[in-house]
């Protein structure tokens, strides 16, 4: 493979529309490409691709590759492997970069294997070393707590990306680029795990990712109400989002959908407000990339404090009403 | 049906981030003595969901695999006392200082050598390097298809197993043919504590030990490796948290509401 050249960015689709973390990818695949002087290719699946192939152009994409079909409608292991072995057995890539989401941690591991290379998952940084033009992996490692810089010789290279990590490129709407369309013949006998039904979880009012304040709860909650109640409203006055640690998702007094972890949703709003919330690595991996993080917890020696840019130490019980009560009246 | 769990023995993930200290010089983190070492949770709840299974079928057999070096028995026999059958160790120096890879190879080449399987369960991820690849890895070695970050499963007719895979805005139902791997996430729910009879079972089962010549791979650990490490470093944090405190906590509330304010962060 020592011909192979160029990135490629897996992107995602949905409704024919390009999801950010492809905008994220291009930005990240922008970079290695300049540092390679190499072109930036994008390959596009879904049943319907529709106008995000011209949008993966405008974000930054030389080629755009789309593969279309009605089995690839839903995200399945077995279907995406054919497309994404065929992607590399032809275009020969030098890197291959996926999102580390639902759909990249799952088909990542798995093409690596089959190619007999490595990847490297959940990357906050992606550097291209000059002298041996191999791509440097920075990711985060013991639940957050140190970071790790991985390489490997096998070509092509895999790495996924942290959602929010890399930065969009600014849109150029005058672009050039070329959508080529990729068609692959899925056969249907290799799928042996097959999607049978899809389940939205929706959440009312503001999505989570997508909101510019986040008021989370966690342990120190006590129980569900609160989640309901006094988180709901101070969020419904900062028009956000209302998140939570892992404790409050498995005791079950919250959704699992809306958990805020390394293994949860990893997002990167303008203010994070945490209450009882103690702060392990786990779940500051989920919400470091705040602007803004602001603690109210009891216990003084908390992590949070130290990840917090303002804190109140105290009983949120006795807190939370005035605070909202405050910021009300300040944003009206 | 012949079920097998992959469970590693990790430092406490739950420790306070303030115990952590780096080794660098041999790209590893320190064991700080009150940090002990435990099952990695989510293999423990990927036990748990073989137990499930177990539990409506007492016939069926749970195997566990753990890899590693000077494992400390109290801990991998984890499992047993929760209701596993039996306990097979890849044990020896040579395990140390594998990748995903490295280990995902050594744990299939012990499946096989397992023989009949239906069901190969993992964890989403292990809690040290929070790689999430070995699932993945032993199924594309083995062949067989793999469910990664599942919350139930269940076995359905005709030997199929029906599974839900955790997405971000919910999750997707799958029917899956055996055999096949499946990686569990938290979302399945807490695993089963160990009961006292579990516990005086487990004391009396003695671990099966194969060593690389057992499972015939001759590159294992860190000979194995297709990664490297460049570099492995602790991230400064800046921590300077303005603590507002004031005569009550409700006026420090008022004070917080007013200092966000002031610096346009509401």
């Amino acid at each position: 493979m020592a011909d192979n050249k160029g990135i490629l960015v897996v992107g995602e689709v949905a409704e024919g529309k390009l999801l950010p973390i492809t905008a994220e990818l291009l930005g990240a695949g922008k970079k290695l490409a300049g540092e390679l002087g190499e072109a930036l290719s994008c390959i596009l699946i879904s049943d319907r691709v529709g106008d995000a192939a011209k949008a993966a152009i405008v974000a930054g994409a030389d080629k755009v590759y789309v593969t279309e079909d009605a089995q690839l409608k839903d995200y399945c292991n077995d279907t995406y492997m054919q497309v994404a072995e065929k992607a590399v057995a032809d275009l020969a890539p030098r890197i291959v970069i996926m999102g580390q989401t639902s759909i990249g941690r799952d088909l990542a591991p798995r093409l690596a294997f089959r190619l007999g290379v490595s990847a490297t998952m959940d990357c906050l940084e992606l550097d291209i070393d000059p002298a041996s033009k191999l791509m440097n992996c920075t990711r985060p490692v013991y639940g957050g707590n140190a970071r790790a810089i991985f390489t490997s010789e096998g070509i092509p290279q895999i790495a996924t990306v942290r959602v929010k990590a890399a930065s969009p490129n600014a849109p150029d709407a005058g672009k050039a680029g070329e959508i080529i369309p990729f068609p692959v013949a899925i056969d249907a006998g290799k799928v042996k795990a097959k999607v049978i039904e899809t389940v939205k979880e929706e959440i009312a009012g503001v999505k989570l990712e997508d909101a510019a304040v986040v008021v989370a709860g966690g342990r120190g909650m006590g129980g569900p109400e609160p989640f309901g109640k006094e988180l709901a409203e101070l969020a419904k006055v900062l028009k956000g989002a209302v998140g939570a640690s892992r404790p409050p998702c498995d005791n079950k007094w919250v959704p699992d959908s809306i958990q805020v972890g390394l293994t949860g949703k990893i997002i990167a709003p303008e203010l994070y407000i945490a209450i009882g919330i103690s702060g392990s690595s786990q779940h500051m991996s989920g919400c470091s990339g705040s602007k803004c993080i602001v603690a109210i917890n009891k216990d003084p020696e908390a992590n949070i404090f130290k990840e917090a840019r303002f804190g109140v130490v105290g009983d949120w019980k006795v807190i939370l009403p005035p605070f909202t009560a405050k910021v009300k009246e300040l944003v009206q | 049906m012949n079920m097998v769990v992959c469970c590693k023995q990790v430092l406490d993930p739950e420790a306070a981030p303030s115990t952590f200290k780096l080794d660098a010089a041999n790209n590893r983190m320190v064991q700080p003595p009150e940090v002990k070492p435990v099952v990695n949770p989510y293999d423990e709840q990927a036990v748990e969901a073989a137990l499930r299974i177990k539990d409506k079928d007492k016939t069926q057999k749970v195997s566990i695999i753990s890899l590693g070096n000077n494992l400390v028995r109290d801990v991998v026999k984890k499992p047993l006392s929760m209701g596993a059958d039996e306990l097979i160790l890849l044990e020896d120096a040579a395990f140390d200082g594998g990748d995903s890879f490295a280990t995902a190879t050594a744990l299939a080449a012990a499946i096989k050598k397992i023989g009949q399987f239906d069901i190969i369960f993992c964890g989403r991820q292990e809690s040290e390097w929070d790689d999430g690849q070995v699932g993945s890895g032993i199924a594309e070695i083995l062949g067989v298809p793999s469910v990664t970050v599942a919350k139930k499963v269940e076995v359905i007719d005709g030997g199929k197993l029906r599974v839900e895979r955790v997405t971000a805005d919910g999750y997707q139902v799958l029917e899956v043919s055996t055999p096949c791997l499946i990686t569990i996430s938290n979302e399945l729910g807490e695993a089963r504590y160990a009961t006292l009879k579990g516990i005086m079972a487990a004391s009396k089962k003695q671990p099966v030990i194969w060593k690389p010549a057992d499972i015939g791979v001759d590159k294992v650990g860190a000979a194995a490796r297709k990664s490297k490490i460049v570099k492995l470093f602790q991230p400064v944090k800046e921590g300077k948290c303005d603590i507002v405190s004031a005569d009550s906590p409700a006026e420090a509330a008022v004070l917080l509401a007013t200092k966000l304010r002031e610096n346009k962060v509401i």
